[in-house]
């Protein structure tokens, strides 16, 4: 896996950080190739992961970079934050689950769009998120 | 001196409906204070239907979702239906992939349909009462 170009930071600190980190991921897919459908998908999930950065842990940060895999392109966003970490990550994953009287589906649902998910957490050491979308050849 | 606030959804009315486009990113505050200023207009004007736009928003994620079906289900305690309109294809596929459900609202593909499925069921409406 290497890592292609400059990675772009966004700090999320409250829900109008939500905004500019889906706006900005969005204009990242777009310039890399990713079709309307695919960068809704990707801008979605970005919204996701960074209101569950607000809700959650106060602030953090937003991270989007272009990765190339062998002959494939994708991009990789990171959700970092060091806010309380989630104990239990299968059941923060399962839909019908929030702490904070959301939905609770946003990280399940995020996880449904992309291709990749990954995540780290542990109770005082905060969160980090790591979604992968592939460019389609 | 009284700040201007430009963060506002504007609500019309035609005929027995209102209709209302969703232009700028909602955030918890102006959700809020846009679901507040819409039932005072459904008070006000004792409209029985109401069109939600959504074409300009780009993501309707899980936040956006539970606001429109908050939405429709306070505008249903008054009485008044609620029927959305301008769901792009992409925010389509987002949705159904995403899991999040609409919780039932009516949606139509644009406003001039939107406008005859509310007629039609403020129509069957009225019917029944007679």
């Amino acid at each position: 896996m290497k890592l292609m170009g400059d990675e772009k930071v966004v700090q999320v600190k409250s829900e109008y950080d939500i905004v500019v980190a889906r706006s900005v991921v969005r204009a990242i897919a777009k310039d890399m190739g990713f079709g309307l459908v695919d960068q809704t998908r990707i801008a979605t999930a970005v919204s996701e992961l960074a209101r569950n950065i607000v809700m959650h842990a106060g602030e953090g940060v937003i991270l989007v970079r272009e990765i190339l895999k062998g002959e494939t392109w994708g991009i990789e966003i990171l959700a970092i934050d060091n806010g309380p970490g989630i104990s239990d990550i299968k059941l923060a994953l399962s839909d019908g689950y929030s702490t904070k009287g959301s939905l609770g589906v946003g990280l399940g649902g995020a996880k449904r769009l992309m291709d990749e998910f990954e995540m780290e957490s542990a109770p005082g050491q905060g969160t980090t998120i790591r979604v992968r979308k592939w460019l389609p050849k | 001196m009284k700040e201007i606030d430009y963060e506002q959804i504007p609500i019309l009315k035609i005929g027995d409906f209102l209709v209302t486009s969703i232009q700028i990113p909602l955030h918890d505050k102006l959700a809020v204070k846009f679901q507040q200023d819409l039932l005072q207009k459904i008070e006000k004007t004792k409209a029985k239907g109401l069109i939600v736009d959504i074409t300009a928003i780009d993501v309707v994620d899980s936040f956006i979702t539970r606001i429109l079906v908050e939405i429709a289900k306070m505008a249903g305690l008054m009485g008044v239906k609620t029927v959305l309109v301008g769901l792009r294809p992409e925010i389509a596929i987002t949705l159904v992939e995403f899991g999040m459900e609409l919780g039932g609202i009516k949606t139509a593909l644009d406003l001039e349909s939107a406008l005859s499925l509310l007629r039609r069921c403020v129509d069957e409406a009225d019917g029944s009462d007679g």
